[in-house]
């Protein structure tokens, strides 16, 4: 594993032990070898972006740290003490939040009501003990604000907002309830150019506060301009950890499997455009043109 | 470029104002779960109102069909809430029988008093209702097709062991029994009010139906469990995510449903000096159309307890409004079927329109 490189001075200093760890860890289903023998870290003020191409084991290792999954091998270290997660709760309450691509908010709910599930706000006593529905609208309209979504209403339902803003919500609804470490699980991949902007710069001020975020993405494009540090994952393994600068998006993409592919893409396309140059005839439909959807 | 294709034209600016209209009283009732419902209420109201003569609008009349809705309203609440953590109980009409019986038995063959018979029939349902949860969060099945199987299971097995025990499946109690009991008094009161043939009966069942919806209007909108309800039909995983202890939400409403049938059993049982095998034969169906029709969504996160009542309210104005109609009563389920379907197309419009939900 490279050494991290050195955190710029208006970020606060990366502690000696990383906020979490992951060991050499391995997870098998049956004969399928999920992951095998990953490490993983993320410091205080870091952002750590997990690669891969679909398939390669993110989401299994992401359930790792998140305390879905119990790894079969290796071992997990939060604040370098080894630790045992059997449950979502126990990585909650170790600071620990991870925010899923489309599993995190309700849209059926209102945003107040959202913001505190599981962690209802309560007022009175005994058999009146009530959910204190005017403090959950007050604190999730300060939280939206400081995260740039003006609220006006927090009975809206959650289904009326955007993408981009459903997963803002989550990230400061973590970051609200203590999260030091915020695993962001493919939170763009569904988004628009705008909205993916919006949650990435949400992730780089959670940073920038001092949280530890692990960003999975098969998107180099929203790695590359955020991540301080960058695990790849091919098939299940580790294709090392790479400091911010050490490498550059063909590289990228090259170790984290689709190099090749793109490459082999590229030459057909330049072959067809030689020979559409000398007037040849060209296939109606050119090689490797279904993966861009064949849409005008 | 799979980023481009989704950066079109409804996706929003950071800023939500902006895209916020603003918005009317009447869109904000409107946008309320229960409005469909409402809608729906007034509608049968004026229709029987004009079909169903001077009868329909007298007191008598309206605390006539009031206890119908009592009687599928009572069990409704519960319904709605199952139904918006997203499960299903089918057999709330055979927990009804069973309830009923379990106290004839009792009474009769085992000679406890009446309080006593009430109350082991009580705990007994609502360990059936546990039970029915525990099967659901445990096997993962859908509700559907548990609760299916044990409708068949307890009313069934009610018929077996009442034709065991008594050799007949119909129970008479002893109404002196019932009329000295210290508590039976909740359940069958009624009080006759106006005069001539204006007098109708105020029967104690809409105090329990108004009672049991305004607790459970609290429990659903007030309370955390209420918050948890909505989480876990939203979404069991992203719920379970958020720390929300999904079994024990579910257990706990399939047995606060199963309580609630005790309840209308308790009511049934003490207001005719009888238990049947066969009483609450469909009243399953009944109380899930009146969630339904009371906005409640049959894929769960989203409903109204309110909403159910007044869906109770519509039923319970159709089923006597046709009487006093003098309409052939085979046309009640033509009704009841236009309403439903009338109901279903009214609140996704509403939900569409007001709510702001695509």
């Amino acid at each position: 594993m490279t050494a991290s490189h050195a955190a710029p001075e208006s970020r606060p200093p990366a502690g000696s032990a990383p906020l979490l760890e992951a060991r050499s860890v391995s997870k098998y289903f049956g004969a399928v070898v999920a992951v095998e023998d990953v490490s993983l870290a993320v410091r205080a003020g870091q952002i750590n972006c997990l690669l891969g191409d679909n398939g390669a084991g993110k989401s299994t290792l992401i359930k790792i740290l998140s305390g879905v999954h119990q790894p079969d091998a290796g071992t997990l270290a939060v604040d370098g003490q080894p630790v045992r997660f059997t449950a979502p709760r126990d990585a909650l309450d170790a600071g620990i939040a991870t925010v899923y691509q489309d599993l995190s908010v309700m849209p059926l709910m209102s945003i107040s009501r959202n913001f505190f599930l599981g962690n209802e706000p309560t007022t009175g006593f005994g058999p009146f003990r009530h959910f204190d529905a005017g403090r959950a609208a007050a604190v999730a309209r300060e939280q939206m604000r400081n995260i740039g979504i003006d609220v006006r209403d927090t009975d809206q339902l959650v289904g009326t907002l955007s993408g981009g803003e459903r997963q803002t919500l989550a990230i400061a609804r973590a970051e609200y309830f203590g999260a030091r470490v915020l695993i962001l699980d493919e939170p763009t991949s569904a988004l628009g150019v705008k909205e993916a902007a919006i949650v990435l710069r949400h992730a780089i001020s959670a940073r920038n506060r001092g949280l530890g975020v692990i960003f999975i993405t098969h998107n180099v494009q929203h790695a590359l301009p955020i991540g301080d540090t960058f695990t790849i994952l091919t098939r299940g393994r580790s294709g090392g950890t790479y400091a911010r600068g050490e490498l550059d998006a063909a590289e990228l993409h090259r170790l984290m499997g689709g190099g090749a592919e793109l490459e082999e893409l590229e030459a057909d396309l330049e072959m067809l455009a030689h020979r559409e140059a000398r007037g040849e005839e060209v296939p109606a439909v050119p090689l490797g043109a279904e993966a861009d959807g064949g849409m005008a | 470029m799979a980023t481009t294709s989704t950066a079109g034209g409804d996706t929003a600016p950071a800023t939500g104002s902006e895209r916020l209209r603003r918005t009317s009283l009447l869109q904000r009732i409107l946008a309320r779960p229960a409005s469909g419902a409402l809608i729906i209420a007034v509608f049968v109201w004026i229709v029987f109102g004009l079909l169903g003569g001077a009868t329909f609008l007298t007191l008598r009349g309206t605390l006539s069909y009031l206890d119908v809705a009592a009687q599928v309203g009572i069990v409704a609440t519960a319904v709605a809430l199952l139904m918006i953590a997203g499960e299903f109980d089918l057999s709330i009409g055979s927990l009804v029988g069973f309830a009923g019986i379990v106290i004839g038995i009792l009474v009769t063959e085992a000679g406890l008093p009446i309080w006593a018979a009430i109350l082991v029939s009580m705990i007994l349902t609502t360990l059936l209702g546990v039970v029915n949860g525990i099967i659901v969060v445990r096997t993962g099945l859908p509700s559907f097709i548990v609760t299916l199987a044990t409708l068949f299971l307890i009313r069934g097995l009610t018929q077996v062991m009442t034709a065991f025990i008594t050799r007949i499946t119909f129970i008479s109690i002893d109404p002196a029994l019932i009329s000295a009991d210290p508590i039976a008094g909740f359940f069958n009161w009624s009080l006759v009010v106006g005069s001539g043939g204006e007098r109708g009966e105020l029967k104690v069942s809409i105090f329990w139906w108004f009672l049991i919806a305004a607790l459970g209007a609290w429990l659903l909108g007030r309370t955390r469990f209420g918050n948890w309800i909505s989480g876990v039909g939203g979404s069991p995983q992203a719920a379970r995510n958020l720390g929300v202890p999904v079994a024990r939400v579910k257990i706990s409403l399939f047995a606060l449903t199963a309580f609630s049938a005790s309840i209308l059993a308790t009511i049934q049982t003490m207001t005719f000096f009888s238990a049947d095998v066969l009483r609450g034969r469909f009243i399953e169906l009944d109380a899930i159309t009146t969630a339904v029709i009371g906005g409640t969504l049959l894929t769960g996160g989203y409903g109204s307890v309110v909403g159910a009542a007044i869906g109770a309210l519509a039923l319970g104005m159709a089923r006597i409004g046709i009487v006093f109609a003098n309409i052939n009563a085979d046309w009640y389920y033509v009704a009841i079927g236009t309403l439903l379907l009338v109901a279903v197309v009214l609140n996704n419009w509403i939900r569409r329109r007001f709510a702001g939900l695509r």
